[in-house]
């Protein structure tokens, strides 16, 4: 397997112990000033594999999501304690730069978010900012990877010019996953990326997620249990802050351990 | 009957209809109020309503079409020769009107009573020595037909005084009526109550539209006067300004315009990059607490009346400015009074405008904007510059032009800072002056109203009317063009 390095520190060369593991977190709590959002949690996520996190709202699925790329450092009133390791670096150490993090750690959030910008400028912004491209051949064989990685190239090669505003919202969203696949990250966090999406934006969105699962490692949050299941490899459940089950997604979803993750799947709680 | 009486008998008449038509209700359902059709009060409501907006419409109407209609029966009963050479209706009719005055001062005193008051025997003699009596103020010799007309306008508008009671009082005895009438209790009175009401609103809205219309009509008519005295072709033309009451004034406008587009230049060269950068602290860097204090503080600015900034500019930023650029420094100045010293100020009471504004359309950019900018491995000051500002650059663009619509309007601070000299010049720290304080100086003191000098002031504030209603248009479409665009 290929270890590659996440910021430019050096590298302290320490191989990785498990071949799977991309995300390893131990004994992480976050707090929003006196509310405990996260508890103790530990969890380890694999690469090339879709992990989704379930529960009910509230649970701090999304918080612990928002941890994975130090989006909650944007939060004044947030706090985290306990380490979270991608390749075996701790991504909360004072020498990586949140910022350049963020770069290989991309994001897709609830709510389709393009710029108001045009759909290549939208998708050449990250490359642009990180310097990726020496020239402007470069940028364009850039910006139609990415919206091919998207699975949208299709829909707009004829109007890369036009707003990404104008788009539908399943469009809207493809395009934020090509966006966010432009600045070739390794992991890819995605916020609920259907819960705005009508169901056939939905069916493409995850077809999407499950291409994209042969190079990045995704995590996925869902209020859907159902889009958990299909696509999905593991899945995690999370209840008032603590996480409940963690394992393989079939497992979880047939043959339960915790109580409280069978009530929920079955609809009793939540 | 004087209006106030008039407006309270109306209003105790309301009073009336409203526990009236309550009580009526009441005792058409026996009495349980759920047998209504709706709470009992509204159908109080109902027959107030239908007493005071009937009556209060007559009297409004009835008193902006009074004197119009007493002034046209006057005028065609003057005879033609009071006209004399050099004058005009206007004059004469004005006159007639300050007679009506002093003869209603002078009987209100006592030294002339009312019957003299008509008699056909006054004569201008009698009428200067009441009016002296009462210590009114009194011009020449009065020709007999104005003494005549003024004392048919006053019979004309007594008559008219209580026609009008009888007309108002009989509107609201109507609409009591009518009210009671309907009660019972099937009758949807709340229905009738909201129809009522926004009644009620509609004519709020329209009497702020009438006034703003009448006001502009005010502005063309007299602009129009003034374009039938003194050629247009000189006053969009011309680059003089020298109005002299002697007549043989040039009116250039230009020297005017350019002084206020000089000012108002300086004026945003110094508000816009302050007030946006602060504005950009306050919604992007600022913690809540910091931001609570400050934003209140620059507020503050924009509570502070003009003339205090005048001062300011007089007082503390002329002299500053003459000590860097006067004599003693680099003599480029000749006086504390410039453009330069008034622009200053004014970009300074513009920092607030274009700051709250500001704030306010950056905030209004949606935060998942921001997330998906920072998500993107984006810093702040490159989320700023590449998503935000581009996201509010309309709203921006909006908030600068009401910011320039001010400054072009403003009037207190030129006067003091800028200094009286219409000139057309590039130096920053000559004298000059603007549209406004031009204004001012052409209606202040004792100008003839007809004459070209003052008419010219209507001509300006026509000129400046059509250019800020122009920058406001722009703004607003360019604002509102901005609001579509998350939704």
């Amino acid at each position: 397997m290929k270890v590659i390095d996440m910021y430019d520190a050096p590298h302290t060369g320490r191989t990785v112990t498990s071949n799977d593991i991309k995300i390893s977190a131990r004994n992480v709590n976050v707090f929003y000033g006196d509310n405990h959002a996260i508890k103790d949690v530990s969890v380890d996520i694999e690469d090339k594999m879709v992990t989704a996190f379930i529960g009910p709202s509230g649970c701090g699925k999304s918080t612990f999501l928002r941890c994975l790329n130090r989006m909650n450092d944007t939060i004044e009133s947030s706090r985290i304690e306990g380490t979270i390791c991608i390749d075996d670096e701790d991504i909360y150490d004072r020498r990586v730069d949140p910022v350049q993090l963020r770069a290989k750690v991309g994001m897709v959030f609830q709510k389709p978010n393009p710029f108001p910008k045009s759909i290549y400028d939208n998708v050449a912004y990250g490359p642009k900012i990180h310097g990726m491209a020496r020239n402007k051949a470069e940028l364009d064989e850039i910006v139609e990877k990415a919206l091919r990685r998207g699975a949208i190239w299709d829909e707009v090669k004829d109007r890369l010019h036009a707003p990404g505003t104008g788009l539908s919202g399943g469009q809207q969203q493809r395009l934020c996953i090509a966006r966010a696949v432009a600045t070739e990250p390794e992991v890819l966090l995605m916020d609920e990326p259907c819960s705005a999406l009508d169901p056939i934006a939905t069916a493409q969105v995850e077809e999407l997620i499950d291409e994209l699962r042969q190079d990045y490692s995704v995590v996925i949050v869902t209020h859907s249990m159902q889009q958990a299941a299909r696509v999905s490899q593991k899945t995690a459940f999370f209840h008032l802050g603590n996480l409940v089950e963690y394992g393989e997604t079939g497992k979880i979803f047939t043959n339960p351990e915790d109580s409280r993750t069978e009530a929920y799947i079955t609809g009793r709680i939540g | 009957m004087p209006v106030l009486w008039l407006v309270l008998i109306v209003a105790t008449l309301a009073l009336g209809g409203f526990f009236a038509g309550r009580r009526r209700a009441l005792s058409d359902a026996g009495g349980d109020h759920r047998r209504l059709h709706s709470l009992p009060a509204y159908y109080g409501w109902n027959a107030a309503l239908k007493v005071a907006v009937p009556a209060a419409g007559v009297l409004t109407v009835w008193l902006l079409a009074q004197p119009l209609v007493v002034g046209l029966v006057v005028v065609g009963d003057l005879p033609q020769d009071v006209v004399t050479e050099g004058s005009s209706m206007d004059l004469v009719m004005s006159e007639v009107r300050r007679t009506v005055s002093g003869l209603e001062g002078a009987v209100a005193a006592g030294v002339m009573s009312p019957e003299e008051a008509r008699s056909p025997l006054l004569d201008a003699q009698r009428i200067s020595e009441a009016l002296r009596e009462a210590g009114q103020i009194v011009s020449g010799q009065l020709p007999q037909p104005v003494i005549s007309a003024a004392q048919q306008m006053r019979q004309l508008d007594n008559a008219g005084d209580w026609l009008m009671s009888g007309a108002a009082l009989a509107a609201a005895l109507a609409g009591l009526l009518w009210a009671l009438r309907e009660t019972g209790a099937a009758f949807r009175a709340r229905n009738a109550v909201e129809n009522g009401l926004r009644a009620v609103l509609v004519a709020a809205a329209s009497l702020a539209v009438l006034t703003t219309l009448g006001i502009v009509l005010s502005l063309i008519f007299n602009t129009v006067e003034f374009f039938r005295i003194y050629p247009a072709s000189e006053f969009f033309g011309s680059l003089t300004w020298s109005p002299s009451f002697g007549g043989r004034s040039e009116l250039g406008i230009w020297p005017l315009l350019w002084g206020t587009l000089y000012i108002s230049l300086i004026a945003l060269i110094v508000a816009v990059p302050i007030g946006l950068f602060a504005a950009i602290y306050l919604s992007e860097y600022a913690s809540r607490r910091v931001r609570s204090v400050v934003k209140p503080l620059l507020e503050v600015l924009a509570g502070i009346p003009t003339i205090v900034y005048g001062l300011f500019a007089l007082l503390t930023v002329g002299p500053l400015l003459m000590e860097v650029f006067g004599n003693e420094g680099l003599g480029w100045m000749r006086s504390g009074t410039a453009v330069m010293t008034a622009g200053l100020v004014m970009g300074i009471m513009l920092i607030p405008f274009v700051s709250s504004l500001s704030d306010d359309i950056i905030n209004a950019v949606p935060q998942s904007l921001r997330d998906g900018s920072y998500g993107l491995g984006a810093t702040q000051s490159e989320t700023i510059r590449k998503v935000i500002l581009p996201a509010a650059l309309p709203g921006i663009v909006g908030a600068i032009l009401l910011a320039t619509s001010r400054a072009i309007g403003e009037t207190m601070i030129v006067v003091l800072g800028a200094g009286a000299a219409a000139r057309l010049s590039l130096n920053p720290f000559d004298a000059m002056t603007t549209i406004t304080a031009k204004i001012v100086s052409q209606l202040t003191g004792d100008a003839d109203f007809s004459s070209p000098e003052a008419l010219v002031a209507f001509a300006l504030g026509m000129t400046l009317f059509v250019i800020t209603l122009a920058l406001n248009i722009v703004a607003l479409v360019v604002v509102r063009k901005y609001r579509e665009q998350y939704e």
